[in-house]
């Protein structure tokens, strides 16, 4: 069991005399840390301890000693019978005073200025992350043109790998989430609309909510969460382990051979996926009509094809190869800025999907606007 | 130098499987020396300090430090021994997600009851003491290069003043020059908080510049132990290729 430490303090004019006692080790240096601390020793020119009665220091012991001459202005400890070891250690605490003690002074501000302070950070990041992919998507979309004038250099067995890996593989959780969307719409229009009785309008509205908004929107969250963060992570581990360092020096470029394919395989995949998830959507708004409504399939695609118009099929498909590029672009570009460290790697993957859901969104309500300007 | 032994390991065994590592290895390390340990690769050198520390257990055999079985303790007993030793692993095994400072205060803040203002000044000193300045405390791992990591890791090591260090491989990875320091640091340290110190190792020249005695490991033992001279003169083939050969002497004539 150690000893308690303590210590007495004479001053005599110019100089001061500590008397140690017990173990000064960091175990168990608390309560005399406080009291030298608070201790005001004045200005003296030397300090003497006398060590005959110290148990055991170490550097914690010396540091909070040295600590305190050095407070009272004077030089190094003088340590009266002491043994070598301590005055080892006294002289190393003397040899490695940091330049100044202000860390009780550290600033420690909170409150309005900060939230201000914070508020303006996060606006500049979010405006510099705007730039920041749009000149990515610039550089991909000027990679992805160079590579369509010269085909033979483009990573054909990268592309259908991605293509199976985020497009194939997604067709079952694709289809089976648009038919229970399309079951959910037919339901609540059925019963909303039986109180007017207009129950067969739930076709139109199958129809159109499907072909236009449901289907594609579906597809691309469900890429967001499926591909995105699988390309952020395969290219973010790449990263590093400094596999895409290794790329550039042997001459590859990272975009064409990591991001070129991916955004090609999405560009071609997420409209597949839509056009699955439009059938089955509508699979599911019919199998409810049949049940529910009494509406038979032949009625249901009759009313389909005469009062549904076909515009609402192309407004969808046309938004299915943008989201499909945002989620390849966002997923790459995450990726490639991870770091050294696992941290970043996870910070970067739930960046992606955030930022891929927060753009496909967006980006969908610009299309609102811009079809209703149009007047499809 | 004393000739009061600080860690003791008698017939120790450890295996993975079937693979026996060790099989009946002795090894006394004493107060206040600077052991190194050697051997070619797959002796399980690393795995001997493994066994020492507790974090591999032996299939058979004892290890004492300061005259306590480690194998046999746990609980607050076994954290007190641990209290003996800091640690500091091949790549530094510094928290990622700490910086340097709050590194070396996590087995402050685990074990001891000082405030954090004292504790933030003594993590500094820490760094210092391992050679680094006072902007690498609120770095992160990641942003420090290699030879400074390893400084941070020791710093960590020593946060509790423990009076045996355990070094893996300190110097691996590092220039020559960065070594060199290294190999400094860890004598210097070692004489003024006058400790223990158990050091794996390959390279020659961290040997020669740092160790009073050496430990060879084959044949699932320890096959020689002592100072480089006295190790040149065994006529085992694998020492004498290792001490005599062109970098071996190259080593020993840097050293003198």
């Amino acid at each position: 069991m150690p000893d308690h430490p303590d210590f007495k303090f004479e001053a005599d004019g110019a100089r001061g005399r500590l008397t140690l006692k017990g173990d000064w080790t960091i175990h168990t240096i608390r309560d005399v840390s406080e009291a030298l601390h608070k201790l005001t020793p004045g200005t003296l020119d030397t300090v003497e301890a006398d060590c005959s009665a110290l148990g055991r220091l170490d550097t914690a012991g010396a540091y909070i000693l040295d600590r305190f001459a050095c407070r009272a202005g004077a030089g190094e400890i003088v340590a009266v019978s002491a043994s070598d070891q301590v005055e080892s250690l006294l002289d190393q605490a003397a040899e490695l005073r940091p330049e100044s003690h202000d860390y009780e002074t550290a600033k420690t501000e909170y409150g309005f200025v900060d939230l201000l302070e914070r508020t303006g950070r996060t606006v500049m990041h979010f405006l510099e992350e705007t730039t920041a992919t749009l000149a990515f998507l610039g550089e991909t979309v000027a990679s992805m043109a160079r590579m369509s004038v010269q085909p033979a250099k483009m990573r054909w067995t990268a592309l259908v790998s991605v293509m199976e890996d985020s497009g194939l593989d997604a067709v079952p959780i694709v289809a089976f989430l648009s038919f229970f969307v399309g079951m959910v719409i037919a339901f609540i229009g059925a019963t909303t609309l039986s109180e007017f009785g207009a129950t067969i309008f739930t076709v139109e509205l199958v129809g159109i909510a499907v072909l236009r908004e449901f289907a594609v929107i579906l597809t691309a969250i469900i890429l967001a969460g499926r591909t995105n963060s699988a390309f952020t992570a395969q290219i973010g581990a790449m990263r590093m382990r400094q596999e895409v360092d290794a790329m550039v020096t042997l001459g590859l470029n990272p975009m064409d051979v990591l991001v070129v394919p991916r955004a090609f395989a999405m560009l071609v995949m997420t409209p597949v996926l839509t056009m699955v998830a439009i059938l089955f959507g509508i699979g599911g708004g019919a199998f409810v009509s049949w049940l529910a409504l009494d509406i038979n399939p032949t009625v249901f695609v009759n009313r389909l094809q005469n009062y549904v118009p076909i515009e609402n099929f192309w407004v969808g498909m046309s938004k299915a190869p943008v989201f499909g590029l945002v989620v390849a672009l966002i997923g790459c570009r995450q990726g490639l800025l991870v770091g050294g460290s696992v941290q970043s790697l996870g910070r970067s993957t739930t960046k992606s999907v955030v930022q891929a859901l927060f753009s496909i969104i967006v980006i969908d309500a610009l299309f609102a606007i811009f079809y209703m300007e149009l007047g499809i | 130098m004393s000739e009061e032994i600080a860690i003791k390991v008698r017939g120790l065994v450890t295996a993975y499987g079937d693979h026996k590592v060790h099989d009946g290895l002795d090894l006394d390390v004493r107060k206040g020396e600077v052991l190194g340990v050697i051997g070619p690769s797959g002796t399980g050198k690393s795995v001997l300090l493994r066994a020492i520390v507790g974090l591999k257990p032996p299939a058979a055999g004892t290890v004492e430090v300061y005259g306590k079985t480690v194998s046999d303790l746990s609980g607050d007993e076994l954290r007190e021994v641990q209290n003996l030793w800091g640690i500091m692993f091949q790549d530094g095994a510094l928290f990622s997600n700490l910086t340097v400072r709050e590194n070396v205060m996590v087995p402050m803040r685990e074990h001891t009851d000082i405030h954090i203002p004292l504790m933030k000044q003594l993590a500094d000193q820490k760094l210092r003491m391992s050679g680094l300045d006072d902007s690498a405390g609120p770095k992160f791992p990641s942003d420090l290069s290699g030879g400074m990591r390893k400084r941070a890791a020791l710093a960590r090591a020593l946060a509790l003043d423990p009076p045996i260090l355990f070094l893996d491989e300190p110097t691996a990875g590092l220039d020559p020059i960065t070594a060199g320091g290294f190999d400094k640091l860890v004598r210097e340290l070692q004489s003024a908080l006058s400790l223990t110190v158990f050091l794996v190792t390959h390279d020659l020249d961290t040997l020669a510049a740092t160790c009073d005695r050496i430990a060879v490991l084959g044949r699932k033992k320890v096959i020689a132990v002592g100072t480089m001279d006295e190790l040149r003169k065994e006529d085992d083939p694998w020492i004498q290729d290792y001490f005599c050969g062109p970098r071996g002497r190259a080593a020993q004539a840097g050293a003198d």
